[in-house]
């Protein structure tokens, strides 16, 4: 094992676990704000329940989101230093933007919210709520800026063996920026929303906390209706795009290895790196070209028309954006199924959709990763598209120091994972039990104790 | 002054700024043990640095993105050269963020205690190596023609290094208990009281004893002074710190004990600053040091960020002393948290 390959598996790994918090943290900082707008603007205290159980829960998350942050922001230097060289002078300007007008106000305002809760007005909540929702939300505008430079390089020269800045509007608006921004903000409000979804139907499955569980899962639904029907076109636009920008990687999503007028996008198969083919592929002929150009007589390059050192791991590629596809698929149904329930009133009081929602709960987390996959994967052996491979940007370390971080971070992680699980388990059963301040809600007149509840 | 000035200015005040702030969060957290003996006493230490914590730790990410972003070639050189060091401090900080955060979730001895270490060390390992990493820039480091560190991993804990490891400890540790007695009353304040004078010892001692081995390891860090006399003005803002820090304490000014350690803090990494200038990392071999020229971004993104700064850090300000203001006074039980 050499250190290159272990700096990679130590990225993945910490960018793999960080990855599980921000689209959850900015879905939830969202869908809370519009809550403290509702209890701003009615005053009602059931409003006021509602935001301080989700802030307790989104608290949790947000903590080990910060902490997991704060290795990302260092890890270029320390493990990519060949790479922090030669794109520093664009790759830096993001990061510190984040920090200005992102982080501050996230940290400032959260801190403001948990301990000040109830040393401010009602506006000024729904304000610090809000910030906190901006902040989280413009954290994942510059990260994604420097994101899409690495995959579609703009703004630049490349002087004296490093990339140099030309213009920095094209740098940070370059081809993949807003497509990717969109489509990963979205999955955001799909991960919130989903996670209060779930939540929400544990309850109505046990009968608890009845009134704050169907204000909540009324919002959080008709945001889920919204954002999945959105992701059909924003993640058709950011595919586009990727067709136009990054062939190889499309090639890669789709395992087509020959190029072809009239492409077929592909639904499932098996491909096949070794005898570069996909067996047992099954697709619609004609839909990729159309979808990428609206033409389905379009070309589209196969895998075969790249050098073999310049394509991406297809079978990995491949089955991570398959995984994404086919679940949102079901996210489509789930959601239809739950606005069609909400319109006839019965979303509260179905069983079943409440079990799959509770079931689903947790499944744009691995979605969330599965795209992060194919986008990163993909991109191989790149680490900027075209111009710097992966395999030359590495810090030359001893590898056993990059062994240790891995097992320390390995370790440390996970024991953080079993903790938020522990935590988060506790607070939703102690709102069930009474323990908490929410279960006082269903003491103090929710429906709870009323008889003739239909479930 | 030209923008690669700047910047080397602006990176300066991020690091003085971080180093005030999460200064005393850190201090706090370094003195735990000390402080608070009580379940109670540490819940209120918990509190007086739970709403600004968070907020003080991005002073150290936006330094960190301002030192890519305008000098990425020292951002690579000193943290992959100081890897093993560096993931200690992460490790730290990360332990420490969590704990903050966990430790009241729920309410039994044994997980308390548990995040209470883990606060402590995260608090105590950062405060710790920030000085030592310091040190060994000083002093200077041996680079190889592509700038990258050569000397190993136990090459980073030499006396002189350890000697300023300890000093920015103390530095921290007199924000640390200056804070408390700002935020706190009775016998946390008293506690914080009695541990002050040993701390201000500590911190002048190591603070003369510094100073002079920095003459004998690094002389050349005099050079900019000895140009320009005027300079020795800056180390006074340290001494002006340290002599009116006992005085504000005996008469029961907090805040300006605590102005007066932050005074302490500014000073000492401004005269470390101006005596580097201009380079960002001496190399033991002089041709192959980084320079605030030779290691920096184009104009184009100096002026680019310098833009940004303005736009942003104001507005930054504005919040945070808002913030701040909201939480002024005494720490009190039950005022929220996590």
């Amino acid at each position: 094992m050499d250190a290159l390959f272990l700096s990679r598996l130590q990225f993945g790994l910490t960018a793999f676990f960080h990855f599980i918090f921000p689209p959850l943290s900015i879905g939830l900082a969202t869908i809370i704000a519009v809550i403290e707008l509702q209890y701003f603007r009615t005053g009602k205290e059931l409003y006021d329940k509602m935001a301080r159980f989700w802030f307790k829960l989104f608290a949790i998350t947000f903590a080990i989101g910060v902490a997991s942050g704060i290795t990302m922001e260092f890890q270029f230097g320390t493990n990519w230093s060949q790479y922090s060289r030669f794109v520093g002078d664009i790759f830096g300007a993001p990061l510190a933007a984040e920090g200005v007008f992102a982080f501050f106000l996230e940290s400032t305002f959260m801190g403001l919210l948990l301990f000040g809760r109830d040393r401010i007005s009602k506006a000024m909540r729904f304000f610090a709520s809000f910030f906190v929702a901006l902040g989280s939300t413009l954290s994942a505008f510059w990260i994604i800026v420097a994101n899409s430079w690495q995959q579609t390089p703009a703004g630049f020269k490349i002087e004296g063996g490093r990339a140099v800045l030309t213009d920095f509007f094209a740098a940070v608006f370059n081809p993949s920026t807003v497509p990717r921004y969109l489509h990963t903000v979205d999955a955001a409000y799909i991960t919130g929303a989903f996670f209060m979804m779930g939540i929400s139907a544990y309850f109505l499955l046990r009968n608890k906390n009845v009134e704050i569980a169907r204000t909540s899962m009324k919002i959080a639904l008709i945001f889920a209706v919204v954002a999945v029907l959105a992701q059909g076109l924003l993640g058709d636009l950011h595919a586009r795009q990727v067709a136009v920008t990054q062939p190889a990687k499309l090639a890669a999503f789709e395992g087509a290895w020959e190029s072809s007028s009239n492409a077929p996008l592909n639904i499932i198969g098996l491909p096949n790196p070794g005898k570069e083919s996909t067996s047992f592929s099954i697709g619609i002929p004609g839909l990729l070209s159309w979808l990428v150009y609206g033409d389905s007589g379009a070309r589209i390059q196969g895998l075969k028309d790249f050098a073999v050192a310049d394509r991406p791991p297809v079978a990995a590629t491949y089955w991570s954006y398959r995984a994404m596809i086919l679940a949102a698929g079901w996210f489509v149904v789930l959601v239809l199924w739950g606005a069609i329930l909400l319109k006839r009133g019965r979303v509260y009081t179905n069983r079943k959709f409440l079990t799959a929602a509770y079931y689903s709960m947790l499944m744009p987390l691995a979605v969330n990763e599965a795209g992060w996959f194919a986008a990163e994967i993909g991109r191989q052996p790149w680490i900027v598209h075209g111009l710097l491979k992966t395999s030359a940007a590495a810090s030359p370390l001893p590898a056993y120091q990059v062994l240790l971080s891995i097992i320390l971070f390995g370790a440390v992680y996970s024991g953080l994972l079993v903790v938020l699980i522990t935590l988060v388990r506790r607070e939703v059963r102690q709102a069930m039990t009474g323990d908490s301040e929410v279960a006082g809600v269903a003491g103090a007149g929710s429906g709870i104790s009323q008889p003739g509840m239909p479930v | 002054m030209d923008l690669n000035t700047a910047w080397f200015l602006l990176v300066g005040v991020l690091i003085i700024g971080y180093a005030i702030l999460d200064g005393f969060d850190l201090g706090v957290g370094s003195l735990y043990y000390l402080l608070g003996k009580t379940n109670e006493e540490r819940k209120v230490l918990l509190g007086s640095i739970g709403p600004f914590w968070d907020g003080n730790e991005v002073w150290l990410l936006t330094g960190g993105g301002a030192l890519f972003a305008a000098f990425p070639l020292v951002y690579a050189t000193v943290f992959s050269g100081f890897y093993l060091a560096m993931m200690l401090v992460l490790f730290g900080l990360i332990f420490r963020a969590v704990a903050i955060e966990f430790r009241n979730q729920i309410d039994e001895p044994v997980w308390r205690q548990r995040w209470d270490f883990l606060f402590f060390v995260g608090s105590f390992l950062p405060a710790l190596l920030f000085g030592v990493a310091v040190g060994n820039v000083a002093q200077g480091l041996p680079l190889d023609n592509a700038y990258n560190y050569t000397g190993g991993f136990l090459a980073l804990l030499n006396p002189y290094a350890l000697l300023l490891g300890l000093l920015g400890l103390a530095a921290f540790l007199m924000q640390g208990v200056t804070f408390t007695m700002m935020k706190t009353e009775g016998t946390l304040q008293k506690r914080a009281e009695g541990l002050f004078g040993t701390i201000w010892i500590s911190f002048v001692a190591l603070y003369l004893a510094g100073s002079i081995y920095t003459y004998i390891v690094a002389p050349s860090l005099f050079d900019n002074y000895i140009r320009y006399p005027v300079l020795y003005l800056v180390p006074f803002i340290t001494v002006a710190g340290i002599a009116l820090a006992p005085w504000a304490v005996r008469y029961a000014r907090y805040g300006t004990a605590f102005l007066a350690s932050s005074l302490c803090m500014a000073g000492m990494i401004l005269t470390l600053a101006l005596g580097m200038f201009p380079n960002w990392v001496p190399a033991v071999d002089p041709n192959l040091s980084l320079t605030i020229y030779n290691a920096a971004s184009s104009q184009l993104t100096l002026k680019a960020m310098l833009i940004i700064a303005l736009a942003g850090v104001p507005i930054v300000l504005f919040y945070t002393i808002y913030v701040y203001r909201v939480f002024k006074g005494k720490v009190k039980l039950n005022q929220g948290g996590y």
